[in-house]
């Protein structure tokens, strides 16, 4: 036998292509080298960019904006680090790959009673992805963020070696690694806590709200509901401003008969005009009118009220060429209200064709350094991206800022270096963390550089 | 008792997909290969997501003396239920490569011809005792004729497929099916940082089909279907003119 066989199969070396990424938004095109591992083994592999580049986790891209972009650096892509390790029905603990999505934890374990215990709004986000933002659901007010129910994970880091990560073991490297946009290391694993549901469905409660006011008293009548969201017409302005369905939920005894789902297809890039205010205002009076002035039941399976945009693969395509962006921020009760009203405001005078905007209560400070979530209300929207819309999003930002709020880095792609600053306290923490784990920036992203990270 | 796919070059990403095919039918998997800490992974993600009974198992194709001991303990673990068989393990170095190097031609030989004809050949009598089973093995249409970019690689899975007629006239009095999937471009590690491919292949989409064409029976088939009329145009092709393509 010839003697290269002795050595440890490492098989081949790792494959760089050169690729064009795009956030969800599709706003920009980003060129970089990717690499993607298919197995624990090579992602080691890949932690060696060439050409001395820098580099970040790619997970399901679904971030809006550029925190899993590196223009001209490289990423590693994570989706094929996709295994299983672990369960424990007893006790509901998951362990897994970073490339894990929630599809896959739908289609394992609600049959055998247990849902993630938080879950961003399409299916199609990695476990990897999701720590790195620490992503809410419409659970926050009860459940908090994602990184509060991860026991720990296994973090490779820019030096190569592998960390398993406890909130008592390395609180700082925890609470930097949660939320902390995949900037000190790849996650190569991690162990989180599945709830429990005692069927495959929940009963959703839908009413309709005239303004603004009415849906902040009606969250905080709905406070003790497990879900709730707010899906507002963001074009609605005048005594109808923030008018729009205010969604509860419970886990329903009952089940329902539920097709394993298919996904139809969004063929193409729409043409620009398709979205203009017109057809926009008449999609979202449509929303509004579907659920009738009296109020309306159903039991609804998880995977339609947890991940209603999944019914149509590709529809961001339907902002056709030019993309768009989205804005959340979260802002806190009290300024935030008057908040609320100017972000609306400014977005229905701007005449941005908007579909539905998303109000949530967030309950609590994420357990991330640069985690979003904290007390207050969240509004997200979109905005086609257009000549001169950018200029709106400077607005919201100042308005964010000013009351105290927060802009959201899973959906950000414009948020200045001052306003991170300014949002987000315990930045410097955050890159003390840095300092000691990636003296020498090999982990980097065009969000990390446009932010001052 | 169950039956059990013994799955050779299980850490390739088209077999990892058709494990979980197979998983999700039922099947019980031995996991061969050499990646042993990610047999291990997959061996949980298996036995998680469907139930099944899934066991790593080390397996070298270029290590022939080995070949014999293997088998023995894949009958062994799939006790009393039928055998069955995919073969994935392969390489594809570059054909400049292999021009450049004797060790690496040689090698390239060895581990999707040599190692296979060998694994196969310590298979047939487990296969003939059984009576029954299915053996499905990975070509390629690179095997249909030899293109400049690929030869070498391309002979390897040619010789390949005319082990496996060869070995399907003999296994068929026991009731052996043996099936030769001619397949087109897979989107995996072997095939990532190479230039755009035609008709590419999801490993999930590809594993499912091939999974369908194998309860179908065998003999060869060329996976996605559209190779078919592609790979007949490019072998009917005269000489002169397939020369002069840079394909
Ligand atoms: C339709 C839609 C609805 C959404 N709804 C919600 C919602 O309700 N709540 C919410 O919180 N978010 C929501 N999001 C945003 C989404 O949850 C986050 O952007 C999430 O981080 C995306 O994860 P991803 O797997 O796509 O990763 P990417 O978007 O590819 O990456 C996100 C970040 O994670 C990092 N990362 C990825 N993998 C790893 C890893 N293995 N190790 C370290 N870092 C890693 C990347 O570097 C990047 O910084 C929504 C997005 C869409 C498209
Ligand atoms: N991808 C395509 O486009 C394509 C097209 C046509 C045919 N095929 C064929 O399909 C099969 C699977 O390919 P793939 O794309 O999934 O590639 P892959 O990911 O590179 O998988 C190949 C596997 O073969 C294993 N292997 C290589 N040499 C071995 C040896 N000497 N002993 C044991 N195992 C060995 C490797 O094991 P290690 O992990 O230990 O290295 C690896 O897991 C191959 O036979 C390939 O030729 C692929």
């Amino acid at each position: 036998m010839p003697d290269t066989l002795a050595a440890p199969a490492a098989t081949r070396p790792t494959g760089w292509k050169q690729v064009s990424l795009q956030g969800w938004g599709r706003s920009s095109l980003s060129p970089c080298l990717a690499a993607r591992p298919e197995r624990l083994r090579e992602l080691h592999a890949a932690l060696d960019a060439p050409e001395g580049r820098t580099l970040i986790a790619h997970g399901g891209g679904r971030s809006y904006g550029d925190a899993a972009l590196n223009t001209d650096g490289a990423v590693v892509v994570t989706g094929r680090l996709d295994r299983i390790l672990g369960f424990d029905p007893a006790t509901g603990e998951l362990v897994a790959e970073p490339g894990v999505t929630f599809a896959d934890l739908l289609e394992v374990f609600l049959p055998r009673g247990f849902i993630a215990p938080v879950s961003p709004g399409t299916s199609h986000v990695t476990l990897g992805g999701a720590l790195a933002n620490d992503v809410h659901g419409k659970n926050h007010h009860h459940a908090g963020s994602f990184g509060e129910h991860v026991l720990w994970f296994d973090l490779l880091l820019p030096d190569g070696r592998m960390q398993r990560v406890s909130p008592e073991s390395d609180p700082a490297l925890f609470q930097a690694t949660v939320g902390g946009i995949g900037l000190t290391g790849i996650v190569a694993a991690l162990c989180l806590r599945l709830t429990r549901v005692p069927s495959n469905a929940l009963a959703v409660s839908r009413r309709r709200v005239r303004n603004l006011d009415g849906f902040l008293a009606a969250f905080e009548a709905a406070a003790g509901a497990t879900w709730s969201v707010g899906w507002i017409d963001a074009l609605a302005g005048g005594a109808s401003l923030g008018r729009g369905v205010l969604e509860t939920a419970e886990p329903s005894e009952a089940r329902v008969e539920s097709r394993p789902p298919r996904a139809r297809r969004f063929p193409v890039d729409a043409p620009g005009w398709l979205l203009n205010g017109l057809s926009v205002r008449a999609f979202n009076e449509l929303y509004w009118r579907r659920v009738p002035a009296a109020g309306q039941q159903a039991t609804v399976p998880y995977r339609q009220f947890l991940y209603p945009l999944d019914a149509i693969d590709g529809w961001n395509r339907m902002y056709g060429k030019q993309g768009f962006r989205q804005f959340q921020c979260v802002v806190p009760p009290g300024p935030g209200e008057a908040a609320l009203r100017r972000l609306l405001e400014t977005v229905a005078a701007g005449g941005n064709a908007s579909f539905l905007a998303v109000l949530k209560v967030m309950g609590r400070d994420g357990p991330g350094m640069l985690s979003f979530g904290m007390p207050g209300y969240s509004l997200a929207l979109d905005i086609p991206a257009r000549p001169g819309s950018e200029a709106i999003f400077t607005q919201l930002e100042r308005i964010t800022r000013d009351s105290g709020g927060r802009i959201y880095l899973a959906k950000d792609s414009l948020l200045s270096a001052e306003g991170f600053a300014a949002m987000y306290p315990r930045a410097g923490e955050f890159r003390a963390v840095r300092e000691r784990v990636d003296p020498q920036r090999r982990l980097s992203s065009d969000m990390a550089r446009r932010i001052g990270l | 008792m169950s039956d059990t796919w013994v799955i050779l070059g299980a850490s390739s990403a088209v077999a990892r997909a058709f494990a979980r095919e197979a998983a999700s039918h039922g099947a019980a998997l031995v996991l061969a290969g050499r990646d042993m800490e990610d047999l291990e992974h997959q061996a949980a993600d298996l036995a998680i997501r469907y139930g099944v009974p899934a066991m790593p198992l080390r397996f070298e194709a270029r290590d022939l003396a080995t070949h014999a001991g293997f088998v023995a303990e894949c009958r062994r673990r799939a006790g009393d239920g039928l055998l069955n068989v995919f073969l994935a393990f392969g390489v594809m170095p570059d054909q400049a490569a292999a021009d450049a190097d004797p060790e690496v031609a040689a090698g390239m030989v060895e581990a999707n011809f040599t190692g296979a004809a060998s694994v196969l050949g310590a298979l047939a009598p487990v296969l003939e005792a059984q009576r029954g089973g299915t053996v499905v093995a990975l070509g390629s249409v690179a095997g249909d004729r030899g293109r400049k970019r690929n030869f070498l690689y391309g002979a390897t899975k040619a010789a390949l497929l005319v082990y496996l007629q060869g070995y399907a006239a003999r296994l068929s009095g026991a009731g052996v099916r043996v099936l030769c999937i001619k397949a087109g471009p897979v989107d995996t590690g072997m095939t990532w940082a190479l230039p755009k491919l035609p008709f590419m292949a999801s490993p999930r989409g590809f594993a499912a089909a091939a999974w369908q064409r194998a309860g179908k029976g065998g003999g060869s088939a060329y996976l996605p279907g559209i190779w078919w009329p592609v790979m007949t145009i490019i072998r009917l092709l005269p000489t002169p003119i397939f020369n002069k393509l840079n394909i």
